[in-house]
Parts: structure tokens; C-alpha cells; sequence
């Protein structure tokens, strides 16, 4: 196909010349979480393996993921562990060749979007106050 | 190659030499995580803050020991599977295949480092 002469037409409009409709954010989202699930679960293994190795170890840990900065990472670890779970979902029913509709793909992009906030909000309720 | 039908010498195959098999690895691993990732994020808030006393008897529990290990295993495998695709559509050449041997080398680094530690625990050594 490379070698095919197309002329001097004009190119296909690329990315940018689109307004950016919440399904394309929805999905490039979907790999910056996937990225930074990988980062923060690493760090979550170096917690753990420091709780293995000594109180000390732990105390040095734990004192940097308990920091304002590591609540943070860890807050962002939530958020994009529950877009990835509930996007996942979606991806998942796509698979099957399902809800592909204009509406029904705008419609679950909202709702992923509501059950992530709250799962979020269950989470941070889980970790503060019971 | 005369004496192979097409479809004896297509199946199984395409352009990565591995069919559907990658495709199909990471929907299996994501199903599993979609049981595992409750089970182990909520009790990880819970958790999170608590003094080393608290957090090693949490985690020397049966049933985190064994999510733990079971999330620490199915996470950093669906990480790499998931990364090696956003690296195959990104970065082409050299850089690919060094990207692509080294998460992997990072991923089941980490599964190991998050595993030894929560059996360690476990066991009490």
C-alpha cells in the first residue's frame, strides 16, 4: 500500500482538527491510568517489602507513602485504579461486540465516570474514617 | 510449504507469530482482576496509616495474605501485557524491543518483591 501514488491530495484530518468527544478522553485515559496503576502497585510491593524487612524499614516507608506527597500518588492510584476497573468493564462488553451505539457508548462514558467518583469516595471513606 | 492447505499454515499465526493468544491472556487477566481489585484495594485503605504493629497482623491474615499475593501475580502480569501494547503502538525499533524486555524485567521484579514480602510476613520469618 505504501507504494501506491495518491497524488498530491490532501491528507486525512488527524486528531487535532477534532473537538475531543468524552470517548476519545475516556480512552487515552484508559492508558495514562494503566501506566500509573503500574508505578504506584510498585510502590505499594516496596511498602509491603519493607514491612517484611523491618519496623525501621517500614517506619522510613510508610513515613513517605503517609506523607501529604504520598497521600496524593496514592489518592491519584485510587482514582485511576477505579477508571481502569470501570472502563475496563466497558472494554470488556465491547468485546463481545456490544453497546458500539453513538449513544450507548456516550451513555456508559457518563456513568463509568459517576461510578468511579464514587467508588473513589468509598475508598478515601474506607481509608479515613472506619 | 507445497504440501500445506492456507488454512493449516494461517492458523494459529498472523503478523506477531502468536494468533489471538495475547488478546485473549489479557482479557482472562483482566476478569481476574476484576474480582481481585476490590478485594485487595479496600482493605489496603484500611490499612494505609496504621503503625507496623497493626499492618504486619493485618497482613500475616490468611485471606490478605493470599489476595495480596494473588493481586501482586495477575496486576504486574495485565501491566505488562497492557504496556507492551502502548510500547508496540508508540515506539518502533531498537528502543521497542529494549522497552518491551525491560517492563517485563520490571514487572515481574516488582510481582516478585511484593510476593516474597507478603509470604514472608505470612509465614513469620
Amino acid at each position: 500500500m505504501a507504494d501506491v501514488d495518491r497524488g498530491n491530495r490532501p491528507l486525512s484530518p488527524h486528531l487535532q482538527v477534532y473537538k475531543w468527544p468524552l470517548n476519545m478522553a475516556m480512552s487515552i485515559l484508559h492508558r495514562i491510568t494503566g501506566v500509573a496503576l503500574g508505578i504506584v502497585t510498585a510502590l505499594i510491593a516496596i511498602w509491603f517489602f519493607a514491612l517484611a524487612w523491618s519496623p525501621d524499614a517500614f517506619a522510613a516507608v510508610n513515613g513517605l507513602m503517609t506523607s501529604w506527597l504520598g497521600w496524593l500518588v496514592l489518592l491519584g492510584g485510587a482514582v485511576s485504579a477505579w477508571f481502569h476497573f470501570v472502563n475496563g468493564i466497558r472494554h470488556l462488553v465491547w468485546d463481545t461486540g456490544s453497546h458500539f451505539g453513538q449513544k450507548r457508548v456516550n451513555r456508559t462514558a457518563v456513568i463509568g465516570l459517576a461510578v468511579t467518583a464514587l467508588l473513589t469516595i468509598a475508598t478515601i471513606w474506607v481509608a479515613l474514617a472506619v | 510449504m507445497r504440501y500445506l492447505t492456507d488454512r493449516k499454515r494461517a492458523t494459529g499465526l498472523g503478523s506477531a507469530r502468536s494468533g489471538t493468544g495475547h488478546f485473549w491472556e489479557q482479557r482472562v487477566s483482566s476478569i481476574a482482576l476484576l474480582i481481585l481489585m476490590p478485594l485487595f484495594l479496600f482493605p489496603l485503605a484500611y490499612n494505609m496509616g496504621d503503625g507496623y504493629e497493626a499492618v504486619h497482623a493485618a497482613y500475616s491474615h490468611p485471606i490478605n495474605a493470599t489476595v495480596t499475593v494473588a493481586f501482586m501475580l495477575t496486576a504486574f502480569l495485565h501491566f505488562f501485557q497492557g504496556i507492551q501494547v502502548v510500547i508496540e503502538d508508540y515506539v518502533h525499533g531498537r528502543w521497542e524491543l529494549v522497552l518491551i524486555i525491560g517492563t517485563r524485567l520490571l514487572s515481574a521484579s516488582f510481582a516478585l518483591i511484593g510476593t516474597i514480602a507478603i509470604l514472608k510476613i505470612f509465614f513469620g520469618a
